[in-house]
């Protein structure tokens, strides 16, 4: 890195290609429309901020930005209110797909979606997540899933792997005491209200770019009214393990992926 | 052949200097700055403007979508 600096400015005016280049035409990425002004509240280097922007990303593209109705989960993400352009609805804690439900019934032509972490939906809301699944709701939910109870210190979670250590298991999981690691898309993937279910990751450009995707594809099973999808992500909780963004980004790869292959799980048959 | 030129405009203020995009970036066009902003982060900043091809590595990784890329062929 250091020779990286004494090579940098070498002949380059970089006033004069600022004024080159930076024209409306020359844009090929800019924030998207889909998210508010606000800076987002999560810590440096969160999984969360990316997917924010991939879901309004994708709202803009569709351009359903109007017809969108989200729901926020209690977790770090309970002020998703703030950062989605989009209607927002906070349920209780584990509740959003009983919400989703019931808004979606009452909007049946809304695109909803709920926005859960695995503290919430794998956790307390797994009774609502399995039988929203198993009635086959025509709702979207995306699933983050950094395997820890991130907002209110880093717990252990039923995602967590086995010796990972978390605050409440500070010598690690052990199978015998806490049982084995949930693997909730997995489970509910083969229920035949289930449409598509995914396992995506936010921690490289062409990961994020799959994860884009998946997003996409699931809002548009939703208007084809196929039935529940479920897009998982796997994310990072750099201040919940305690690394740097980039060495948590780094630990996933090695660990968390092992334990939750990326991929799709369940894609529609019919055309 | 010409290669792409590109230029990365990063906010200063809401940047959290989670160096993601330092990482994410193939030509080593980003380093964190020294200066401090208003949070008290050090925010991302281009240091080898000449080596940017506007790939947009840096901005699929930012979770504060905090850049804005440009490109010219």
């Amino acid at each position: 890195m250091e020779t990286v600096i004494e090579k940098t400015n070498v002949n380059v005016d970089i006033e004069a290609l600022r004024k080159e280049i930076i024209k409306e035409e020359n844009i090929v990425f800019k924030k998207t429309i889909g998210l508010t002004d606000n800076p987002l509240s999560y810590c440096p280097g969160c999984g969360h901020g990316v997917v924010h922007r991939l879901i309004g990303e994708v709202c803009e593209e569709m351009e359903i930005i109007q017809d969108v109705i989200a729901i926020a989960p209690v977790g770090c993400s309970v002020f998703a209110y703030d950062f989605f352009n989009l209607d927002t609805q906070s349920a209780a804690h584990g509740r959003a797909p009983a919400v989703a439900t019931g808004v979606k019934r009452t909007m049946p032509d809304k695109y909803v979606f709920t926005y859960q972490g695995d503290g919430d939906l794998a956790a307390i809301g797994t009774g609502e997540t399995i039988h929203a699944a198993n009635r086959g709701e025509n709702i979207t939910i995306i699933f983050i899933n950094n395997g820890i109870y991130g907002m209110t210190g880093g717990q252990m979670a039923p995602t967590t792997l086995l010796n990972m250590k978390s605050s409440t298991s500070p010598y690690g999981r052990e199978m015998d005491v806490h049982g084995y690691p949930l693997n909730i898309t997995d489970m509910i993937a083969p229920l035949r209200g289930v449409c598509y279910a995914t396992r995506q990751s936010v921690h490289t450009p062409a990961n994020v770019r799959k994860a884009k995707a998946a997003i996409k594809k699931a809002f548009e099973y939703q208007k084809l009214k196929k039935g529940l999808s479920i897009v998982e992500i796997m994310s990072n909780c750099n201040s919940g393990w305690k690394m740097t963004p980039v060495q948590s980004n780094k630990w996933m790869e090695e660990n968390m992926l092992e334990n939750f292959p990326l991929g799709d799980i369940k894609v529609p048959q019919d055309k | 052949m010409a290669k792409a030129r590109g230029l990365v405009e990063i906010l200063f203020d809401t940047c959290k200097g989670c160096e993601l995009c330092v990482n994410a970036c193939p030509f080593n066009v980003l380093q964190l700055s020294d200066q401090v902003n208003a949070k008290g982060y050090h925010p991302s900043m281009m240091v080898n403007p000449e080596s940017c091809t506007g790939c947009a590595s840096c901005a699929m990784v930012c979770p504060d979508s905090v850049i804005t890329v440009y490109r010219v062929k």
